[in-house]
């Protein structure tokens, strides 16, 4: 199945990917790919819009229409091929820092809009291209070559930010629970709307190493043991919470989508025009 | 002939040749004076089916535009000063990626919130070097309302033309006053369309040309090509590369592509320049001063003469050149401390006299100060 899935929708010629070897990015492109197979959707349709670091180079592996563009400013360029073209699936893959921090704003904007985008988080808890800088979603007290005493910065939860900015689907999951992540994300592409999948994933180069995290293997399992289904969560106290995330579907609700709306003023005009 | 006369002001008159060239997408940031760019285009975009979409902030207004170029609208996103320096980044993605853009800035006294409402010339030199790293620029420099009609059309005909960003350098005289201006016929001026792959072309290479040529044809997102548009260098697939040849291959592509068809780019406007022993430059609101200025200075028994570059970028080196062998003084008059008048020093060199009168105070060059200052220079 997954060699499979590789001649059909990867750029096999672009490989070997530039990933260290134990990143857990790869997990998460091909849980994308195979959330798009069972869709159905035609390649050409698909565009698949990056931003700025390790998570936003899957693009270019990926054999769609592929856009590479500008730190942070993935689902703002994303936002400009989906209303002018509402026919293509548009698809955003982010990493924390350049979702959360540099492109906070077009964040919770597009979310806000609640335009038809797909933005898929790699949150790997560190700025791994740029060699280990603590990101916003870096665990208090955790360490990054710009947080040499520890972090002391409180971290933001990505996926809830968005559902609280508007977004019609939000869920998170990891590279440990495949299915499970597989799922949310053919959920998320389904939804009409913006959704957004917070996929937890590692970085053993720079998060791992400098936080005393062993190798892969032992951060996967770290992952596994740190993620708390939601519904269990909710019977858990703040304490027992300490180190913990939950996964799980956060938000899955109904709202206006904006090209939709945008297309209904283009016709409401062209009524009054006609009248 | 049915005649189309209309009073209009500068920002209307470019949205109005902007939708005359086929702009069917503008995303933008509201910021003074360069608003009524989107109030104008919010109200008519949606008439015609187009898509306007006001942004969070002024670096998403490009970058919207971009995205909607890659799906094959014609995209335009307009600022002024601050909202230009915050564009910058994504200027040089426009010119890595080849993608067709027009980025409008009116602009305004500096630096930084500097003086919203007063006009200036500061960003003439922003709009050369603004971004990182070296890239060919484009840059439109209209005089008036009927101007800010034509030179849009112009400037989506040399972004589509040429797959490049390009940039209408307004300022706040041109962006608010209102004259009257005969509108064209449709038909009238020439508008280009960019230059697409025949459909279904096997082994389509986004940033391969031909022996000789300089511009790749461009395909659309959602049209059957499936291409990578990357900010890093990248060979004619498309795809990074960060081979030193590779690089230096495609960034002499990109200044060619620019260098090589100057001819074609290049435009100015000369005023009783045949004789002059004295040559004032000016650009943009500040040349119709000079104007003024040259004419007074002629009654007066003064052979002057007005040269104004409508592109001043690149700049109209041989012309310029030849005037400095010509006359006896240069002027150049600006709104600034002195930006343009560098680009002069470099191409006049020794050949004659250069002056300069400048101001930066959100007033705006009288003629009578030109007249006066080139009387001093002779
Ligand atoms: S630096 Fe970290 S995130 Fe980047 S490729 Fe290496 S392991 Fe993956």
């Amino acid at each position: 199945m997954a060699s499979a899935l590789i001649e059909k929708y990867m750029r096999t010629d672009k490989f070997p990917h530039m990933w260290c070897p134990g990143c857990g990015h790869g997990i998460i492109m091909r849980s994308i790919v195979d959330a798009i197979d069972r869709l159905g959707w035609e390649k050409d349709n698909v565009c698949v819009v990056s931003g700025i670091g390790c998570s936003s180079r899957a693009p270019g592996y990926m054999d769609f229409n592929t856009l590479h563009t500008t730190h942070g400013r993935a689902l703002a360029f994303a936002t400009g091929i989906k209303l002018a073209n509402p026919d293509l699936h548009v698809v955003v893959v982010s990493g924390d820092g350049d979702s959360s921090a540099i492109g906070g704003n077009h964040l919770i904007h597009a979310a806000r809009r609640n335009i038809d985008i797909t933005t898929i988080v790699f949150n790997n808890n560190i700025y791994g291209m740029t060699g280990g800088q603590y990101s916003p979603t870096t665990p208090t007290n955790y360490f990054g070559s710009t947080a040499p005493y520890g972090n002391i910065d409180r971290c933001f939860d990505i996926a809830e930010l968005a559902g609280a900015a508007g977004a019609t689907y939000t869920a998170r999951s990891t590279i440990y629970h495949v299915p499970q992540m597989t799922n949310y994300i053919e959920k998320a592409l389904r939804k009409k709307g913006f959704s957004l999948v917070e996929a937890i994933s590692i970085c053993p180069t720079s998060f791992g190493r400098r936080n005393k995290l062993g190798d892969a293997v032992d951060m996967i399992k770290w992952i596994r043991d740190s993620a708390v289904p939601v519904s269990k969560a909710s019977t858990m106290s703040s304490d027992e919470m300490v180190g913990k995330f939950t996964i799980g579907e956060l938000k899955n609700t109904e709202a206006p989508e904006y090209t939709q709306q945008y297309d209904r003023l283009i016709e409401r005009l062209r009524e009054e025009d006609d009248a | 002939m049915k005649s189309n006369f209309k009073l209009m002001q500068g920002n209307e008159a470019c949205v109005e040749g902007a939708l005359y060239a086929g702009m069917r997408f503008y995303s933008g940031y509201p910021i003074t004076p360069s608003t009524e760019l989107m109030e104008i285009s919010a109200v008519k975009l949606p008439l015609l089916g187009g898509k306007f979409l006001q942004m969070e902030d002024e670096i998403a207004g490009i970058a919207a535009a971009i995205g909607a170029s890659l799906t094959g609208f014609k995209a335009m996103t307009g600022t002024s000063g601050p909202g230009f320096s915050l564009k910058q980044e994504n200027i040089g993605y426009a010119a890595i990626t080849e993608v067709p853009l027009v980025i409008v800035n009116i602009q305004r006294g500096g630096p930084s919130t500097g003086l919203p409402t007063s006009p200036a010339q500061g960003d003439v030199m922003q709009a050369k070097w603004g971004t990182h790293g070296d890239h060919p620029v484009i840059a439109l420099c209209p005089s008036s309302v009927r101007e800010m009609f034509e030179l849009t059309v112009r400037a989506f005909n040399l972004a589509e033309k040429y797959r490049t960003p390009v940039i209408l350098l307004a300022d706040e005289i041109v962006g608010h006053m209102r004259e009257k201006i005969v509108v064209p016929e449709a038909g009238e001026l020439e508008v280009i369309n960019r230059n697409e792959p025949a459909p279904r072309q096997s082994n389509y290479l986004p940033y391969s040309v031909a022996d000789g040529a300089y511009v790749p044809e461009i395909a659309s997102f959602g049209t059957g090509y499936r291409f990578h548009v990357t900010g890093l260098m990248h060979d004619e697939t498309g795809f990074p590369s960060n081979s030193s040849e590779n690089a230096e291959k495609l960034l002499d592509r990109l200044m060619n592509k620019i260098k090589m068809n100057e001819d074609d780019i290049l435009d100015f406007e000369e005023y009783m320049t045949e004789d002059a022993e004295i040559v004032i430059l000016g650009y943009g609101g500040t040349a119709r001063s000079v104007k003024s200025a040259v004419k007074t200075l002629r009654k007066e028994g003064i052979k002057a003469g007005m040269f104004r570059p409508k592109t001043i970028w690149p700049s109209p080196e041989k012309r310029i050149k030849e005037l400095s062998e010509q006359a006896k003084a240069i002027i150049v008059a600006e709104l600034n401390l002195g930006q343009y008048v560098l680009e002069v020093e470099r191409i006049v060199k020794d050949s004659c006299k250069l002056g300069f009168i400048g101001k930066a105070n959100g007033e705006v060059l009288m003629p009578d100060e030109i007249a006066a200052k080139a009387k001093e220079v002779l």
